[in-house]
């Protein structure tokens, strides 16, 4: 028993080092040859605040009666481009290292887990220009704010879950990119990130619900009632119970769980098929 | 009873072939109604292999291209999966597949270092505190923190192997590193072997060189056909892997000639004989003109058993004029020289060419066959006689 505990540490010894030295590389080779390097991970949130400000809410006004509609909108964004970065940049990102698999033995989950660390960090920049402007629109944070590390785990599990399968599955599906190119822009709309969710619920509850049921809408709406105003449409409000979040949660866990099991299946196979 | 940290059970792998491989979602579906009339092909990488390598062991795995000595290592490495069978190491092992795995040409030589240590299960720590033998070792203090795709090559084997000899391991798996680099690195390889060696690790190594197999191998094993042909004493192994070669370049010869002989034929060369003594070896090598021919020059070449080209030379090098030669003479050349080389089996290759020494009238690959034997074995091809004094 002892023994093995202590191998299992030795294991994840090198996982812990190799992961270190992959999103260190991987921010390396990013910023390389720009001029301001690094400072691009703030300047971006903070030009797409502007752009999403003057379309959004000056000309188009999608926000409704929702208060704080400019940072409203740049919490939904950055949550998604989040999950965007996760999965989608996972998709190849076993394939893309096939090179090295072939070499040397390591555990395969090192390299998808890498992409999802480089997008966290990514997403703490991020989400640095949204405080940013939470404070200067004067949004309203309230006691539910301290939900946001959950919500975030939450995110980054159910992200890293679809990461797993997807990167996986593109080992022996190379359709699987274009898939999961043409599921995005599908849940980029289905997905309260842009509008409003008054515009739905206004409309329809049954197609209220089905959408709150996506966990990235339930996280992005959750975390829009804590940190930006609690007029924010969640989950609870549509289902009228604060027990309707264990739906979502559910599909999270279910995702995880498969894609644990998927992964660790096709995982040792990965070296002689890409 | 020695302590077996290497164990092989009846390993077997199969490959499915790349074009039954199902690329798209469609040709899965395709596949799946098809189900029935598709036949998967397999390929048998490596067929039923056992052995055992015990602790501080040096086990050498020989066999030609194709036989399957890379993937049986790379499923020692944990790489691939068996098919069949059960591969259990004990300890830590470090596989050198290639060397300086990991090397990112767009980063640093500096970040290059941190990064294929974290392959070789360093961590940043433990790098910082050998940086500097790093460094040193691998002659490159004024180039750390230039982009590695700005080196040349030898440049980045030298900090690729500056890396590996720091690797600690319970056993060590070695492909072929030996072929990459010059003289001085080689050199440089095998101190790094007797180091081992004194070091008592274990280590796994595949070549092609039968002299670093008598050398440093304690046992070694053949592969032909996928399957252990033999297993056993160095000698006897590097043997028989150096006659597998002979025969099959004999056949060539008798059956697939054309492949190995080339030329326009103005000049051709009817026999060679070989004489060998432990003093000299005479070549004996007819030739017939097909017309009339003027400036021929005749070429000899000695290659070693891995194919290895270890002298030759031309009656222009030499200055020997060939007078001319009318339509259907013959002539006999001989060629003498002293016997310098090493025990062992040597090819011999004869070219005829016209004067511009380009133009090919008869070029055959293997000739003929040396097979010299000496009383001692040095892992050299060449064995002049040395005489040591000490005064």
């Amino acid at each position: 028993m002892k023994r093995s505990a202590e191998r299992l540490r030795g294991r994840y010894r090198y996982s812990i080092i190799l992961l270190k030295q992959l999103v260190k590389t991987d921010f390396r080779i990013r910023y390389q040859n720009s001029v301001l390097g690094y400072f691009w991970s703030l300047l971006r949130p903070l030009f797409l605040f502007l752009v999403l400000y003057v379309v959004f809410v000056v000309i188009l006004k999608t926000g409704g009666d929702v208060p704080h509609f400019g940072v409203y909108l740049l919490l939904g964004i950055v949550l998604w481009n989040f999950f965007i970065e996760v999965t989608s940049g996972s998709v190849a990102s076993i394939v893309g290292k096939g090179d090295l698999m072939r070499k040397i033995s390591f555990p395969r989950y090192v390299i998808v887990l890498a992409v999802s660390v480089s997008a966290l960090i990514n997403f703490s920049l991020n989400m640095l220009v949204v405080v940013f402007f939470m404070w200067l629109g004067h949004a309203e944070p309230n006691h539910n704010a301290f939900l946001f590390p959950l919500i975030v785990s939450e995110l980054f599990i159910f992200s890293l879950s679809i990461a797993f399968i997807l990167s996986a599955m593109y080992v022996r599906f190379r359709d699987i990119n274009y898939i999961w190119e043409v599921i995005v822009q599908v849940g980029f709309y289905a997905t309260p990130i842009l509008y409003a969710f008054s515009f739905i619920s206004d409309k329809s509850t049954v197609l209220a619900k089905l959408i709150m049921i996506n966990p990235v809408a339930q996280i992005i709406q959750g975390a829009r009632y804590g940190l930006v105003t609690d007029k924010t449409t969640t989950i609870g409000d549509v289902f009228g119970t604060n027990y309707s979040v264990f739906i979502p949660l559910g599909i999270v866990i279910a995702v995880l769980l498969f894609s644990v099991v998927y992964f660790k299946k096709c995982s040792p196979y990965f070296a002689e098929e890409v | 009873m020695p302590d077996i940290v290497v164990s092989v059970k009846h390993v077997s792998k199969n490959f499915r072939l790349p074009q039954e491989r199902t690329g798209t979602v469609k040709a899965g579906f395709t596949r799946m109604l098809h189900h029935r009339n598709k036949r998967i092909e397999t390929q048998h990488a490596v067929k039923d292999v056992s052995f055992e390598v015990s602790k501080g062991e040096f086990f050498g795995i020989v066999g030609r291209n194709g036989s399957g000595k890379s993937t049986l290592l790379k499923m020692l490495a944990g790489i691939y999966q068996p098919t069949q069978g059960s591969v259990s190491v004990k300890g830590k092992l470090v596989p050198f597949i290639e060397l300086g795995v990991g090397f990112n040409p767009e980063l640093t030589g500096r970040q290059n270092v941190y990064l294929n240590g974290a392959m070789l299960g360093f961590s940043e720590k433990e790098i910082d505190g050998q940086y500097s033998d790093i460094v040193n070792f691998a002659e490159l203090e004024e180039f750390m923190d230039q982009k590695l795709k700005n080196y040349s090559s030898g440049m980045q084997v030298r900090l690729a192997f500056s890396m590996a000899v720091r690797a600690k391991a319970d056993v060590l798996l070695i492909d072929e590193v030996l072929a990459v680099g010059d003289a001085d690195f080689q050199r440089k390889c095998f101190e790094y072997f007797k180091k081992l060696k004194k070091e008592k690790i274990t280590v796994i190594f595949v070549t092609h060189d039968m002299s670093a197999v008598r050398e440093y191998c304690d046992r070694a094993m053949l592969i032909e056909n996928n399957k252990l042909a033999l297993l056993g004493d160095t000698d006897k192994v590097a043997q028989a892997y150096t006659k597998l070669f002979n025969v099959i370049e004999n056949n060539k010869g008798s059956t697939d000639s054309e492949s190995s002989r080339w030329g326009d034929g103005a000049v051709v060369v009817s026999s060679v004989e070989s004489s060998v003594s432990d003093e000299s070896i005479k070549l004996k090598v007819a030739i017939q003109a097909n017309k009339d021919f003027s400036g021929l020059v005749i070429g000899v070449r000695v290659r070693s058993s891995t194919g290895k080209e270890v002298t030759g030379t031309n009656t222009k090098k030499e200055k020997v004029q060939i007078p001319e030669i009318t339509k259907g003479e013959k002539k006999l050349i001989t060629i003498s020289m002293p016997n310098i080389f090493s025990d062992g089996k040597y090819s011999i290759d004869i070219a005829l060419q016209h004067a511009d020494g380009i133009t090919v009238s008869d070029w055959w690959d293997d000739a003929t066959m040396l097979d010299i034997k000496k009383k001692r074995r040095l892992p050299y091809d060449i064995d002049p006689g040395f005489i040591i004094e000490v005064s």
